[in-house]
């Protein structure tokens, strides 16, 4: 027979689940089972294969599945149980988990804890209106970069990249490795979204052109793309009449952004956040479903991977605590995002949790010589100089315990330029 | 030798062709594309009209009622979802109120059943998001929705399983008779044999009928965008929302989809025959019209626009159901715009009993079944049947699209049913794979391999949509 409890269940076996399990086994938890709906762990690593993973965390630069291959060493170690090809069908508040695969079948599991840790999904085509023709040659980066790196394929030689998101750059770099043409990344905003090291190793020391402002109004072709029409915008990002350039191509990548994939989240009526539109949490990142944790990518986009196992071992951590002493009283202060800022997260603090608290948030705007500001009512808790933020890095700033503590009401996250 | 030659699987040529195999006859159906449900029967609004638009005594209106009652029991036979949810059109001024009347008695003199007239409080009741401006509508309980490519291909699946013929990849080039026998030839040089031909070509139908020497189909195209919204919003609606009639046609309309989605289109412009492009301009009258019809449309949940040809006649705008007068034995059922999607089961059977009877005796096929199982009949199933399956074969275990949860085993059984799936577009038509917010990001390289696979060919041949749509050039370094 099946074994049908576990104490902690962690749905997504990416570089989340896999730091959040070994976290919960390294808090005290033993009876944990990560559930993966592909073959193998290590989630959207795996097709990662260039350099440039783990420079934070092990201070040298490792490919995704280097850097995956890490974490997996880690579960297996410590014989913590992972279920494959197994896709979790639905989760219920109860933390009832529904899963089917080819060797069980469908079946139901009970849990103490739940960490969520599914990732995120690509923005398609689809949700941007593009006019034109739906021929072949119309592909997420992602995609790309599956059929390349894992399956072996080419899509296509002659590309145009909308969205300067980082999978596009690397696609833009890998493609060129690939023999193909790169003729253009187009971004509708004034800015890339994606790090800046990307952009100089990605584009230009590959001599890509990087059309900011730009978008495309059209793409062109039958049965496969030739072409697209590639257009300045307003600063309303409307379409300029008269800037249309035309490029040839049979290929269009499409990088323009990336949506934690709460699907099972919204199910089991976890709340969401506008900001991140990953679940509401806590410091310890429980969301408001008491034994519900989340953590990674399905949480909020991270700009690395390095990121996401740092919080992912709080998530785990938090899920070994909760087994060993079940729930507690809290005592909440709301955190929100104020001026230039589009998020904040967590989104709540719970002063009853001993600990300083990293907050991570992301601005609306690239400005320079700014300040940050974290503030309670009239007061400033902490207050910090930056040069440089851009929306496409996320930043993080420290609060103390003794901060947390001291202030009443709401904490309010600002930047503001200097003078 | 076929009895019957049928050209163009759409959802009147796969109505006809099995209608035909209900009887002892030997039909075959020839379909240009490399998959059928490819012409307006892919993209269209997939409304099952209640029947007072058209004006009474016209064919329109007379198969569109009747279609309208057949197509609950058709759809079922089939195995497609079809949903009863009425409809409304909704009035904006005094001026539009007296429409409704005017509609509503044409309705009563087509006999379409149940129809009233509402007010704003009954309107805002039944559809909390309407228009604040919306003073009041027609509501006509029959009006539904189905899926207007399902319903295509399970009605050619059903027929092929009653021992029909499909040949894709087959565009009539020439058309010849001899000795009463019509020699339909593809510019291939594939060529099929039969004593009648039903002529079905959608916008093609002007075209066959010259290829076989009738010049009077004269067929115009008129092409109409659809923005669709995830299944998140759906419930936004819960009917079908039209706008009052105008020359160019019923409107642009908001409507639930029988898969939950919310549909918003289409536009109504002159087009090109084969262009199905979306245009900056069609979309901004689609969210323009949805706008003023609803309260904040959820239009951030959009995850696709596409936009489908509607194949006209010309010269008598009414559908052209007849045996050809310049060619014996050359049946024309062209200038199918709509409400042909509602009409196809109504506009089959008479087909058959009325004009295919004058040339050949209908001897009923004992054989015939009617019933298919549902394409993506998987979710439907109890957990125990699941499991059942999943024992036997484990590739019904294994979800391979994630956002509408398909599985492989689902995925396989499409490539080889009737009429089986070759390429990505056509496993997406039947199983759903790749139709769901992700829009094929994920599942698309699953679905190609399993496609290469299944039919024994390189993953490079693999197409998205058959002939040049090839996914891939190459391999990677
Ligand atoms: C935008 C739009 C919205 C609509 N909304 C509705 C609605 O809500 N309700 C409703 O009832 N109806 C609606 N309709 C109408 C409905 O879609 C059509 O009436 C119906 O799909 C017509 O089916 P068909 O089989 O005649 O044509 P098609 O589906 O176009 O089939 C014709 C087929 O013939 C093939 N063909 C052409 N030439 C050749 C050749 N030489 N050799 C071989 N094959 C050939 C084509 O490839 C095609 O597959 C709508 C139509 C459109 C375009």
């Amino acid at each position: 027979m099946m074994k049908t409890e576990y104490d902690i269940i962690i749905i997504g076996g990416g570089p989340a689940g896999l730091a959040a399990a070994v976290a919960a086994y390294d808090g005290g938890a033993r009876d944990i089972v990560i559930l993966e709906r592909e073959a193998r762990t290590g989630g959207i690593l795996n097709q990662c294969i260039h350099n440039g993973f783990g420079l934070t965390r092990f201070k040298e630069s490792l490919s995704g599945p280097e850097y995956a291959a890490r974490f997996e060493a880690e579960v297996q170690k410590r014989g913590i149980e992972t279920l494959l090809e197994t896709t979790v069908l639905s989760l219920t508040a109860e933390k009832k988990v529904t899963a089917i695969s080819p060797t069980h079948g469908v079946f139901v599991l009970q849990a103490k804890a739940v960490v969520l840790a599914m990732g995120c999904r690509e923005r398609s085509r689809g949700a941007l209106n593009i006019a034109g023709s739906r021929p072949a040659g119309i592909y997420s980066a992602g995609t790309a970069q599956k059929y390349v790196n894992i399956k072996g394929y080419l899509p296509g030689k002659e590309v145009v990249i909308l969205g300067s998101g980082d999978i596009g750059l690397i696609m833009a770099r890998r493609m060129t490795l690939e023999g193909a043409k790169v003729h253009a990344v187009c971004e509708i905003m004034p800015y890339s979204s994606g790090l800046r090291r990307n952009i100089v190793q990605c584009l230009d020391d590959f001599g890509i052109p990087l059309y900011l402002n730009h978008t495309i109004t059209k793409i062109e072709g039958k049965d496969r793309v030739t072409g697209v029409v590639v257009s300045r915008v307003d600063e309303n990002k409307r379409p300029i009449p008269g800037t249309e350039i035309h490029f040839d191509c049979d290929t269009v990548l499409f990088s323009v952004g990336l949506i934690p994939e709460n699907e099972l989240t919204k199910a089991a009526g976890i709340a969401l956040s506008g900001g991140t539109r990953g679940a509401v949490v806590y410091q310890n990142r429980e969301t408001e479903a008491e034994g519900i944790f989340a953590c990674g990518n399905v949480l909020q986009v991270h700009d690395l991977v390095d990121f996401v196992s740092e919080e992912a071992e709080i998530a785990g951590r938090a899920a070994a605590q909760y087994i060993a002493r079940g729930p507690h009283q809290r005592d909440t202060v709301e955190v929100t995002n104020g001026q230039n800022v589009s998020y904040v997260l967590p989104q709540k603090l719970d002063k009853n949790i001993a600990g300083d608290v990293k907050l991570f948030f992301r601005v609306r705007q690239t400005m320079r010589d700014c300040t940050i500001t974290v503030s309670c009512g009239e007061t400033v808790l902490v207050s910090r100089k930056k040069r440089v933020v851009t929306p496409g890095e996320m930043e993080t700033v420290l609060l103390s315990q003794e901060k947390i503590s001291s202030g009443n009401g709401q904490i309010t996250v600002t930047v503001k330029e200097n003078g | 030798m076929y009895d019957v030659i049928v050209i163009g699987g759409g959802v009147i040529g796969g109505a006809v062709m099995r209608e035909l195999t209900k009887y002892r006859l030997r039909v075959c159906l020839v379909e240009k594309e490399d998959d059928v449900a490819m012409g307006a029967s892919k993209a269209n609004s997939g409304i099952v009209h209640a029947g007072f638009d058209a004006p009474e005594g016209t064919n329109k209106a007379k198969f569109n009622v009747l279609g309208n009652r057949m197509m609950e029991g058709y759809a079922a036979e089939l195995g497609v979802k079809f949903a009863r949810i009425g409809s409304l059109v909704l009035a904006f001024s005094e001026e539009d109120m007296r429409l409704l009347s005017v509609l509503e008695a044409r309705g009563v003199r087509n006999g379409v059943e149940g129809l009233s007239v509402i007010g704003q409080a009954e309107l805002r009741a039944m559809e909390p998001n309407v228009s604040r401006n919306a003073v009041g509508a027609l509501y006509a309980p029959t009006g539904g929705i189905v899926c207007p490519y399902e319903l295509t291909i399970a009605a050619i699946g059903n027929a092929m399983d009653n021992g029909a013929d499909l040949y894709t990849g087959f565009e009539a080039a020439s058309i010849t008779k001899a000795n009463g026998v019509f020699t339909v030839k593809a510019a291939s040089g594939k060529e099929v044999q039969g004593k009648l031909i039903i002529n079905c070509a959608g916008l093609g139908a002007g075209h066959v009928a010259a290829l076989a020497g009738d010049d009077g189909i004269k067929i115009g195209a008129r092409i109409g965008e659809y923005i669709l919204l995830d299944r998140e919003s759906g419930g936004f609606v819960r009917h079908t929302l039209f706008t009052t009639p105008t020359k160019k046609g019923k409107g642009i309309l908001v409507s639930p989809t029988v898969d939950g989605n919310i549909l918003l289109g289409p536009t109504a412009e002159e087009a090109e025959e084969g262009n199905t492009d979306t245009t900056a301009a069609g979309m901004a009258a689609v969210t323009a019209s949805a706008a003023r019809m609803c309260e904040n449309v959820p239009l951030f949940n959009t995850i696709t626009s596409f936009a489908g040809v509607r194949a006209y006649s010309h010269d008598r705008h009414d559908f052209i159901i007849e045996e050809s007068a310049a060619v014996e034995g050359l049946i024309h059922i062209a200038g199918i715009e709509s409400p042909g999607l509602t009409s196809a089961p109504a506009i089959a059977k008479f087909a058959v009993e009325e004009l295919v009877s004058k040339h050949l005796p209908l001897r009923k096929n004992e054989n015939f079944s009617g019933r298919r199982a549902p394409d993506a009949f998987f979710k439907q199933l109890s957990a125990e049947e699941k499991n059942e399956l999943i024992a036997r074969d484990p590739a019904y275990g294994r979800i391979v699209c994630r956002c509408e949860q398909i599985t492989e085993g689902e995925i396989v059984r499409a490539v080889h049913e009737n009429p089986p799936a070759c390429n990505i577009d056509a496993v997406k038509r039947r199983t759903r794979a790749g139709m769901g917010r992700c829009q094929g990001g994920f599942c698309q390289p699953s679905v190609a391999e399993i496609i290469a696979r299944e039919t024994g060919i390189p993953l490079e041949q693999v197409t998205k949509s058959g002939k040049a749509s090839r996914l891939l050039m190459g391999r990677s370094k």
